[in-house]
């Protein structure tokens, strides 16, 4: 137990969670969250992030281990005495009542005075932009209105802690955007600890100062947005936390933190070492399509100090604000590169070769599965 | 064209045709294709339901219609003695009325006598003035052997001769407000009013019948409908959140009263519920009571019985209402502090209230007009207003009154609808 651990806001000290008694949903689960952090927990469906929110505002029995909230366990404690907020992905909002009844409703229940409840819905409405819907029911707003409204209602009892079940999964792209600024601008604003659950890894990035990325129970790595993209700790993160190359080849050198390896196109490529790779076995090079850099053969600039691959143009896919060339190397994987649509893009031909130059920095080498 | 030539004709348009007011204008002919397509989409809408249309005109407005008629409709009097009505008409209702009056009377009675109709005529006559039947059938008796040519002269004496009665304007009232082939009487009957002599309309004094009947089948309609609420509920509430396999096996056995015959299981409850039933053999020989019980025949055999039956129909809109109730409410409101018992008024009640109120709705009202349980295991402590509807039908052949007592039962169903309605708001209600 280091000497920080009490300090910590929230904890969780070896949670698992178990259905039927015999698999793990949740193995062995550790984390510590300050006050203040927004926590996203990320995963594919069925990787045990619900269950740990559900844990956590008391909605799902803890099988082995503690969940401590400034410090005391509340492993045990009945949902309704956690003072934990929630937002769910259908909103949730009570249809016999109207909006302001909705949001007047957890401090009914704390038997705040009636004066209080109306100044403070009245603050809450001006705040999520929402003045003057108070007395329509929730089956007349939009979605993201209802959205607003759900979050206010969590926030408004002033909650230690607020959890979010994919609030935003129910909308369409253009309105989750604007929902997930408007987390940000209201998180910031009033400065509330949040576990935020999504499988969006967009969602994930552009909002938390955390992420967990969670696969068959276990936390694979849980690190800033930035150090998640940049610095994967495992294949598994490298792989599902935005879009990613993997280059397979022989493993030939290893210094210290560089191992260097062969590709099928016979060429050397360079990788910061992330798995323990053995000489002589197969491992894969990560490299995201926006680290790779296009230069036509023939050309020889900075081809010293960066790895070179040589690749055959398959397609070039016009996106708009970028385009992608997909080249094929020998043993027939593809390689994506991401080039901003600006006038330095080059123009190459279905069919012709080209020199993808990357940093050694930018790729990372996991062991083949 | 030039774009602002376009322009200027478009405005034209504008200045001449309202329906231009969305910017674009149709013209005549685009119209005329539109609303022709409209009326054939209409045309093929209607003639798919037709055939329904003509069956519930057949099946359900006619009788209701003709219900409705019969209760009003009387005109057996005004058949039998139409020539003693006409000449009725002049008469001031006060003293004796003239010779022509008693002339076609005493012809009208030789008539029914000798057509056999004079009892039914009587009896028609005597529910207005109890006590005339005698009167008349005596009367009728004597001009029977009357020579026509005698009664054509002097029928008048004859008829005054035959009895007293006749002098006085009592009976005569009576004929003529039963001869009126449009009467309140069998509303009023079954009001339990009745018009006086001079025909205001005054309580009845004598037996209060149906309003006590009514208010009987009333109490006994909420009792039953509060029971199926009691039962219902929290095994809708079971099925709902059950596992799915689970919840269709219990189903099954909710669903299965409704595939068994009716008959069968009011039968079954007698079995359960006699002097010597599986009920009272029990509780005997456990000892509990020393001698049987009355169950059977009493208005709590009804009660039972009709909870039994109706409970499915409490049942099933409950339980497809809280199918649909998200989980998350419950979950929501805990979240915010409230309590399982909280939140379960506050939240999941209210959302349960579609199905609550349609439930209720449907269990009152066909426990309202319900008829062959009470018939078979109600006894007379247990009847129901239709038991007393179906007794006019089949056995004082009273239709009339029958119809009246049914129309009565219609209008009380549809203003408790129309007050459910103004109250709660029929748009509340949700079968599934």
């Amino acid at each position: 137990m280091n000497s920080d651990s009490e300090s910590d806001f929230l904890r969780f000290a070896n949670v698992q969670k178990s259905y039927d008694q015999k698999n793990l949903v949740v193995k062995d689960f550790n984390l510590n969250i300050p006050e203040g952090e927004f926590l996203t927990l990320l995963g594919p469906s069925g990787s045990g992030k619900t269950t740990v929110l559900m844990m956590m505002a008391g909605f799902e029995s803890v099988t082995s281990g503690e969940i401590l909230l400034k410090g005391e366990s509340i492993t045990r404690t009945a949902p309704y005495k956690r003072n934990i907020g929630m937002v769910f992905q259908n909103y949730a909002l009570f249809p016999h009542m109207s909006i302001a009844e909705n949001l007047a409703y957890p401090l009914k229940i704390r038997r705040i005075p009636k004066s209080e409840i109306k100044e403070r819905v009245d603050r809450y409405l001006e705040l999520i932009e929402l003045q003057g819907f108070g007395g329509r029911p929730p089956g007349q707003l939009s979605g993201g209105q209802r959205q607003r409204v759900a979050l206010a209602r969590a926030l408004i009892f002033q909650p230690s802690l607020v959890l979010m079940d994919e609030p935003l999964g129910a909308l369409d792209k253009k309105l989750r955007e604007q929902m997930q600024l408007e987390i940000s601008r209201l998180h910031k604003k009033l400065g509330f600890t949040a576990i935020y659950v999504t499988h969006d890894q967009t969602e994930a990035l552009t909002m938390s100062d955390r992420i967990a990325v969670f696969n068959n129970g276990v936390v694979q790595q849980c690190a800033a947005p930035e150090v998640l993209y940049e610095q994967p700790e495992n294949a598994f993160v490298a792989e599902f936390i935005g879009e990613n190359n993997f280059i397979f080849g022989v493993v030939k050198e290893i210094r210290s933190n560089v191992i260097e390896i062969e590709i099928s196109t016979g060429e050397m490529v360079r990788a910061r070492k992330v798995d323990d790779c053995q000489i002589g076995s197969i491992c894969k090079v990560s490299v995201r399509p926006e680290k790779l850099f296009l230069i036509s053969e023939g050309s020889q600039d900075g081809s010293s100090d960066n790895n070179v691959i040589t690749g055959k143009l398959l397609l070039r896919q016009y996106v708009g604000d970028y385009i992608r060339y997909y080249f094929e190397l020998p043993d027939e994987k593809e390689v994506v590169v991401k080039v901003l649509n600006d006038h330095t893009a080059p123009n190459i031909d279905r069919g012709q070769t080209a020199r993808l130059l990357s940093k050694e920095n930018d790729c990372f080498a996991f062991m083949a599965d | 064209m030039s774009d602002s030539s376009v322009n200027k004709a478009n405005a034209v348009n504008n200045d001449a045709d309202a329906m231009s007011a969305q910017g674009y204008a149709l013209s005549k002919k685009e119209m005329g294709f539109a609303r022709r397509e409209i009326r054939r989409h209409k045309l093929l809408a209607f003639s798919l339901v037709v055939p329904l249309l003509l069956f519930l005109a057949f099946a359900f407005i006619a009788p209701i219609g003709s219900m409705l008629h019969q209760g009003f409709y009387n005109p057996v009097v005004n058949d039998l003695v139409p020539e003693t009505l006409s000449t009725l008409k002049e008469w001031d209702g006060k003293a004796q009325p003239n010779d022509i009056v008693l002339n076609a009377m005493a012809k009208d009675l030789k008539r029914l006598a000798l057509t056999r109709d004079s009892g039914k005529f009587s009896a028609e006559i005597n529910r207005y003035l109890p006590g005339s039947s005698s009167v008349i059938k005596s009367s009728a008796r004597k001009l029977k052997r009357a020579e026509d040519a005698d009664l054509a002269d002097n029928g008048a004496q004859l008829l005054l001769a035959a009895n007293d009665a006749w002098s006085k304007p009592k009976i005569w009232r009576s004929i003529q407000q039963a001869g009126n082939i449009y009467t309140d009487r069998n509303y009023l009957t079954a009001l339990d009013l009745e018009r006086n002599q001079s025909g205001e309309i005054i309580v009845r004094e004598s037996a209060q019948v149906y309003m006590k009947l009514y208010t009987k089948t009333l109490k006994l309609a909420l009792i039953i409908t509060l029971l199926c609420l009691l039962f219902g509920y929290p095994l809708a509430y079971y099925l709902a959140n059950a596992p799915s396999k689970k919840a269709n096996l219990l189903m099954i056995l909710v669903m299965l009263p409704f595939w068994t015959s009716l008959l069968v299981r009011t039968t079954a409850w007698i079995a359960l519920l006699q002097t010597n039933g599986v009920i009272n053999t029990l509780l005997l020989s456990v000892g509990i009571i020393s001698e049987p019980l009355e169950l059977l025949y009493t208005e709590f055999s009804t009660i039972v019985a009709m909870t039994h039956i109706l409970l499915p129909f409490m049942i099933l809109p409950l339980y497809s209402v809280m199918k649909g109730v998200d989980p998350s409410y419950f979950r929501a409101a805990m979240s915010m502090g409230a309590r399982p018992i909280g939140a379960f008024i506050q939240v999941y009640f209210p959302a349960t209230l579609p199905g609550l109120s349609a439930g209720a709705l449907l269990v009152f009202i066909i426990s309202v007009g319900y008829y062959i349980t009470p018939a078979l295991v109600g006894g007379t402590d247990g009847q129901m207003i239709s038991n007393i509807i179906a007794f006019h039908m089949q056995q004082s052949n009273n239709w009339s009154l029958a119809a009246a007592l049914g129309s009565l039962l219609l209008v009380l169903i549809l203003a408790l609808y129309w007050t459910y309605d103004k109250f709660i708001g029929a748009s509340n209600i949700k079968l599934g």
